[in-house]
């Protein structure tokens, strides 16, 4: 069953989750991952031990996500940004608990309630943790529904390969979308089972907390997760170069917004005008020398987020001054057009500077 | 349904394609909408700002996406509810009577896949054959009468633009 | 000479932090000494919670995973789902159960989950030094009901075992206590019927246990076991509030006489 189906991106990433071996999933419904929840309730049950459980709260979501993953199982929970805050208490004690999880935000508008439009509002909850206390999540960020299913088997390998819960941060149209999607064969879960509590058998009890009284214990363990983050941030960057090479202008966006881009690019590139594009497909830890990289020739980019301005704050911190950095966004829910980048592109720079090749 | 076939033939078709659906409040009651990217290379935006073709099944969608089809492009009217006629001039209009076709067939359901016909005719983004297989597929094996019908309409929409 | 009295095996030769005259060192030894009598050392899971008996872990020598507060039930339903044929109880105080994770405790008990919680009730919250509990009694003085509690303005103290027997999703709840021997025997055997309907999948069962705490109450180990009995008790009385499968056999026997 391999073929290339045309499926919604929330049906993707519960089909990817269950294909990857997830066996638990714990839910609330809310706009716009219903189909995710949906898609589960059905699926997942005809699997061996699968278990769909609509729960009371975002909160009871994650914990039950969170014992079920502590047992040994692969396990994840999804939500919209509303339920995103809910749910940081229990993201936050699986990071300090080392309990591995994936986490799906389908973000919509926000602060507050919002709408149910797509928007990028989440990127600093996603990325700087989200809930309290010095800890990190890997977040991965797809853009085609092709991405979300191979992202969402990748997501479940990280999880455990850390021992730390995983965000997929998507937004509304992606979870609506539908694309052609070829499922791939997942890796063979890799995963100690001295890390799963499962009774103690006739051998020594184990203990799974969060709670270290003492603050020189309190540290150190501090201090290892800090080792594991950086281990995280020297392996595990990922990003997508598009038509970077002789470009003038680089946009750094991702997920949806990197697709309108995408669009802006081939017009402006058919006008004369060389634009590329760097998206980070991790936004956590943030594909910083890569970046850092392309402003050994490029000195003006772009941060294109469907937001306030969120992601600048890291392309900032990755190029350290080396290139002007300007931005374009929409919050809100509004999903800009790739004319609109296009022509915001060519008011900031192609009207200052001209399609001058660089010799 | 037409926007999901559609995509699923194209995508049977070997091309490229993306379906966005209207969602969430908009779903529940009053109109819906879709759009379809259809290409020979990767799709960036799934969004339209100017989109080629537009199809209007009711009076509400013809006045809220009129101005947004790209100018020379083509567009569909169900002609059946629809009596309003776009007032821009730099477009070709078809006019489908996909209700009393489909009526006239034995089932006024298959007024979509009427005009599905006649789109497919006029754009010859896929085959018929193709367009059906996908049908099929969608609707499984087991409705053997409607795709009786939907076969029926498919052709009705296809000749009635051959003809005008 | 024969020995009449030893610690558990599965309780850790640890001494307890609990301040003197507590209930929960009493309520770990009595989940230890069933856990040994139902030789389920090995299957049993424990989820303490966040409060006094957050330390559970250092005493219970089993497999145990701390939850945030409130959300024992929550996190005993993802660990049961996936290993059924374990042994998995939360432990949890007045204000962990009734007040920040009464959703969690409410809807586990409304979907019948086949685990086991210990309810131990104080009457205030322990470890943050004695405020307001859910459970707090009518005029009872606490840092934050310095006048005692009252009506209008804190409303009355949660009756846990009536509430959750409401739903038909439980199965077997009493309510015990640990002020006399007496009521400690009757304890033991509460939480040993609770283990064995949940080893016998019959369902959500709930061990509320009225405990003790003099530190807060400001009162004498003594003075606190009697003030279970002439106040507490009136406010939460003790016994069983439901218990299906008994109630269920001994239609069986009617049925069968």
């Amino acid at each position: 069953m391999n073929d290339k189906q045309l499926m919604a991106g929330n049906h993707v990433i519960g089909e990817a989750a269950i294909r990857a071996g997830c066996r638990f999933y714990a839910g609330y419904p809310i706009t716009p991952q219903n189909e995710l929840c949906e898609y589960m309730s059905e699926h997942i049950r005809e699997v061996k031990g699968g278990v769909f459980i609509q729960s009371e709260s975002e909160i009871a979501a994650v914990n039950m996500v969170a014992g079920a993953a502590a047992s040994g199982a692969r396990a994840m929970t999804s939500s919209s940004s509303p339920g995103i805050s809910l749910k940081q208490e229990g993201i936050s004690s699986m990071a300090a608990s080392e309990i591995p999880a994936l986490v799906v935000n389908i973000m919509r508008g926000g602060p507050g309630l919002g709408n149910i439009r797509p928007t990028q509002g989440d990127y600093f909850q996603a990325t700087r943790g989200g809930g309290h206390g010095d800890y990190r999540t890997i977040v991965l960020a797809p853009t085609t529904c092709q991405e979300m299913a191979d992202l969402t088997m990748d997501a479940f390998d990280l999880a455990d390969r850390y021992r730390n819960p995983v965000v997929l941060l998507a937004d509304g149209m992606m979870g609506q979308m539908m694309e052609p999607v070829v499922f791939k064969e997942p890796k063979p879960r890799n995963y100690s089972e001295a890390y799963m509590m499962r009774g103690a058998g006739s051998g020594k009890s184990q203990i799974i907390r969060g709670l270290i009284l003492d603050q020189l214990e309190l540290e150190e363990h501090n201090w290892k997760l800090a080792r594991k983050y950086n281990i995280i941030r020297q392996n595990e960057t990922r990003c997508e170069l598009f038509q970077i090479d002789d470009a003038q202008v680089g946009i750094v966006a991702y997920g949806t917004a990197a697709r309108v881009a995408k669009g802006a690019i081939k017009r402006m590139k058919g006008a004369g005008m060389n634009v590329g594009l760097f998206r980070p497909i991790t936004l956590w830890p943030f594909p910083e020398r890569e970046l850092r990289k392309l402003s050994e020739k490029i000195k003006y980019f772009l941060v294109f987020e469907m937001n306030l301005g969120q992601m600048i704050d890291d392309v900032r911190l990755a190029l350290q001054g080396f290139a002007e950095i300007g931005f374009f966004g929409r919050p809100g829910g509004v999903v800009p057009t790739p004319v609109e980048l296009a022509n915001i592109i060519d008011q900031r720079y192609f009207k200052k500077n001209g399609p001058i090749s660089r010799g | 349904m037409m926007g999901y076939s559609l995509a699923h033939s194209a995508m049977t078709a070997g091309y490229h394609t993306t379906y966005l659906p209207s969602y969430g409040a908009e779903m529940r009651g009053g109109t819906a909408n879709c759009t379809i990217a259809v290409a020979d290379e990767e799709i960036a935006s799934p969004i339209s700002s100017e989109p080629d073709y537009l199809v209007v099944m009711n009076m509400p969608s013809l006045y809220t996406f009129q101005n947004k089809l790209t100018p020379g492009g083509a567009l569909f009217i169900n002609s059946s509810i629809v009596d309003a006629r776009p007032s821009r001039q730099d477009i070709e209009v078809f006019a489908v009577p996909c209700g009393k076709i489909a009526e006239s067939l034995g089932d006024i359901r298959a007024s979509n896949i009427v005009m599905m016909g006649a789109f497919i005719r006029k754009t010859s983004l896929v085959t018929l054959d193709t367009y059906l297989r996908s049908l099929e597929t969608i609707m499984g094996s087991k409705k053997k009468k409607a795709m009786e019908i939907n076969t029926k309409a498919l052709a009705a929409g296809y000749e009635l633009l051959k003809i005008s | 000479m024969k020995k009449i009295f030893s610690r558990p095996k599965s309780l850790k030769d640890a001494p307890f932090h609990y301040c003197p005259g507590c209930g929960h060192s009493i309520a770990h030894r009595l989940i230890c000494e069933v856990i040994d009598e139902l030789d389920i050392r090995g299957i049993a899971i424990g989820v303490p919670p966040a409060g006094c008996a957050v330390l559970a872990y250092n005493y219970l020598d089993i497999d145990m995973i701390e939850s945030p507060h409130g959300r024992g039930p929550a996190m005993a339903t993802g660990i049961k789902r996936m290993l059924p044929d374990r042994v998995v109880f939360s432990y949890q105080g007045d204000g962990d159960l009734a007040a920040i994770g009464i959703a969690e405790s409410f809807h586990a008990a409304n979907r019948g989950e086949n685990i086991t919680v210990i309810f131990i009730n104080n009457a205030v919250y322990g470890m943050t030094g004695g405020q307001l509990a859910p459970t707090t009694t009518m005029g009872q003085r606490t840092t934050t009901s310095p006048l005692g509690r009252t009506r209008e303005l804190e409303g009355y103290p949660v009756q846990v075992c009536e509430l959750l027997s409401g739903l038909r999703g439980t199965t077997y709840i009493e309510r015990c206590a640990v002020n006399t021997p007496a009521n400690i025997m009757k304890t033991r055997r509460a939480i040993k019927k609770a283990f064995e309907y949940q080893m016998d999948n019959k369902g959500f069962t709930l061990v509320e246990i009225l405990s003790p705490c003099p530190t807060n109450w400001k009162m004498s180990s003594v003075e606190a076991c009697k003030w279970i009995s002439d106040v507490m008790t009136k406010e939460f009385p003790l016994g069983v509030m439901k218990d299906i499968p008994s109630a269920q056999e001994k239609k069986a026997v009617a049925a069968h006489d």
